[in-house]
């Protein structure tokens, strides 16, 4: 399945180059408003159409894959630093702090998810600027979503801290600092690798439920959630299957992700 | 009889933790305190004092969570404030429509993974397995409202969403599974001997897998509760899904700490039936 993986990579870096250029290749701004034509259906000019205020479609979707592409790596990169800070340091120490600090792990699991994140989000203000809350979104995403990947590198920081060439590190006089440094933590990289790509899809579908329910990125700003929004005034009447076209982009870079990762778990 | 104790142990310190974690955040919440009757032109300055002082009968943190949880012992849950009704009477209209969505997608997502997963096991079949391996990925990448929305505009039961979005976890998790065990050196000794394919999965292989099957099993009870604020809020199912997405969007914080703690225990009270029921099994198979 080498190919897949190729192509998959290939695909990510394709889309995540497009959306890049956005201001480039977009017929228009994501908020500007066509007036003339509304509901529009493909064209040369907007080559997705554009939705009930006129806004260009294709346009919106850039924008909105820049967001989730480029701000979900960022979440992951946060809670992959949080987990490798906690389940580390548990790992590492490990006695007492470990223990207390897996109990706390736990207990952190055993919150549903999808439940404690729309708490959190509803405790911060809902009426912000767009901006203000793509990085609430997305801070809240890689702040709660440590715990799992806690879990596996505590575990992990043990079995090294308990394997021969520690021991033998130790034996010569590695300690602290140095032995953290140049034993453990190169030696975590690619557990830490792929926690951080897997936690990536999981936060980007996470943002599309969110968005799609309205407690994700404000508007005019577009993501994948508020772009999905749009299906909700799909009927077979209206019958514009281009409003799929976000759908389809979000399974195929999720699918991509997914195809991507599974050589990271393997080296994991 | 220690084990269970230790897991009612457990369930009650997350309860406890989980509520002091709840009340932090409502008594943190910016607006706090602060009385939507204050806005009322016609109160004078000392009916907004007294307004006030009322409120801050709650004092410190340490107070609010003491009257908290003596009102959560008197199964006093509170008052909604977005919807002025006791969230107790709330729950007990809503958790029943929550649970049926639940039992029901995951007793379809349950079916759909397990046979779906099991099938290329038996057949041996690289199609079979690519097949399912690909509706599986495919339902694994669309978010779950989006599902529910697919399901509303081809006007199918939204209930059935759950079970879609169970299904790829399940099936994943097991098929690796059915087809380690499947390798394993006892398995090929029975197909060695002429053990019918059947018998082989049913004495050999599922022995095998149940204990982690059953962990799988607690997990899936959180993801289905989980999925149920997007499919209820998009299908409009009057459960407890759509009641949190209500509370989030009023930022009713005392309803939404309520809820948490609710499907916490539900997902805590699962994830323990499941400990319990494999550990013997465990110890079996030693």
């Amino acid at each position: 399945m080498k190919w897949a993986r190729i192509a998959a990579v290939g695909f990510l870096v394709l889309v995540s180059t497009a959306c890049l250029l956005a201001q480039f290749i977009a017929p228009g701004s994501y908020a500007h408003q066509f007036r003339d034509v509304p509901d529009a259906a493909p064209s040369r000019q907007h080559p997705l159409g554009t939705d009930d205020i006129g806004r260009d479609r294709l346009s919106r979707l850039l924008y909105g894959t820049r967001v989730s592409l480029l701000l979900a790596p960022a979440a992951a990169l946060l809670s992959s630093l949080l987990a490798a800070l906690i389940g580390g340091t548990a790992g590492f120490v490990g006695g007492w702090v470990e223990r207390w600090v897996m109990a706390a792990t736990d207990l952190f699991l055993s919150l549903p998810w999808l439940f404690l994140l729309i708490t959190v989000r509803a405790l911060l203000p809902l009426n912000v600027s767009p901006f203000t809350s793509v990085a609430i979104t997305f801070a809240l995403l890689g702040c709660l979503g440590w715990a799992a990947a806690a879990r596996v590198i505590c575990a992990d920081a043990r079995t090294l801290c308990s394997s021969d060439f520690v021991l033998q590190a130790r034996a010569s006089g590695n300690g602290g600092v140095r032995l953290l440094c140049r034993h453990l933590l190169p030696n975590l990289k690619p557990v830490l690798y792929a926690q951080f790509w897997i936690s990536i899809p999981v936060f980007i579908l996470t943002e599309a439920n969110l968005g799609i329910l309205g407690l994700g990125v404000s508007e005019p700003l577009p993501s994948w959630g508020s772009l999905l929004r749009e299906l909700e005034s799909f009927t077979a009447f209206s019958a514009q299957p281009w409003q799929f076209v976000p759908l389809i982009l979000l399974v195929v870079v999720v699918s991509c992700f997914h195809l991507a990762l599974q050589k990271q778990e393997l080296s994991a | 009889m220690r084990k269970l104790a230790r897991h009612a142990a457990r369930i009650v310190t997350v309860l406890l933790l989980g509520g002091l974690l709840g009340a932090t955040l409502v008594r943190l919440a910016p607006g706090f305190g602060v009385d939507e009757q204050e806005l009322d032109s016609r109160l004078n300055h000392e009916s907004i004092q007294a307004l006030r002082q009322s409120r801050a009968r709650d004092g410190g943190l340490a107070e609010y969570y003491v009257h908290y949880l003596n009102q959560l012992v008197h199964g006093d849950l509170g008052t909604s404030r977005t919807l002025q009704q006791p969230v107790r009477q709330l729950l007990a209209e809503r958790f029943p429509e929550t649970m049926k969505s639940v039992g029901l997608g995951l007793a379809l997502g349950w079916t759909l993974g397990l046979a779906l997963a099991i099938a290329p096991v038996m057949s041996r079949s690289c199609s079979v397995d690519l097949l399912t391996s690909l509706v599986a990925g495919v339902l694994l990448c669309i978010p779950a409202a989006v599902l529910a929305l697919l399901f509303v505009m081809a006007h199918a039961p939204g209930r059935l969403v759950l079970g879609l979005i169970v299904f790829p976890k399940v099936f994943r998790y097991a098929r690796n599974l059915l087809e380690h065990s499947a390798s394993l050196p006892h398995v090929l000794t029975a197909r060695a001997k002429g053990l019918g394919g059947f018998r082989v999965l049913l004495w050999h292989i599922l022995p095998v897998t149940a204990p982690q099957l059953l962990a799988l099993a607690g997990v899936s009870v959180s993801l289905a509760f989980a999925a149920a604020i997007p499919v209820e809020v998009v299908c409009d199912l009057p459960g407890i899904g759509q009641l949190a997405w209500k509370a989030a969007l009023g930022r009713d914080l005392e309803l939404l700490v309520n809820l948490t703690m609710i499907v916490t225990m539900v997902t805590l009270l699962a994830n323990s039936a499941a400990d319990l029921i494999r550990n013997p099994l465990r110890a079996s198979e030693v």
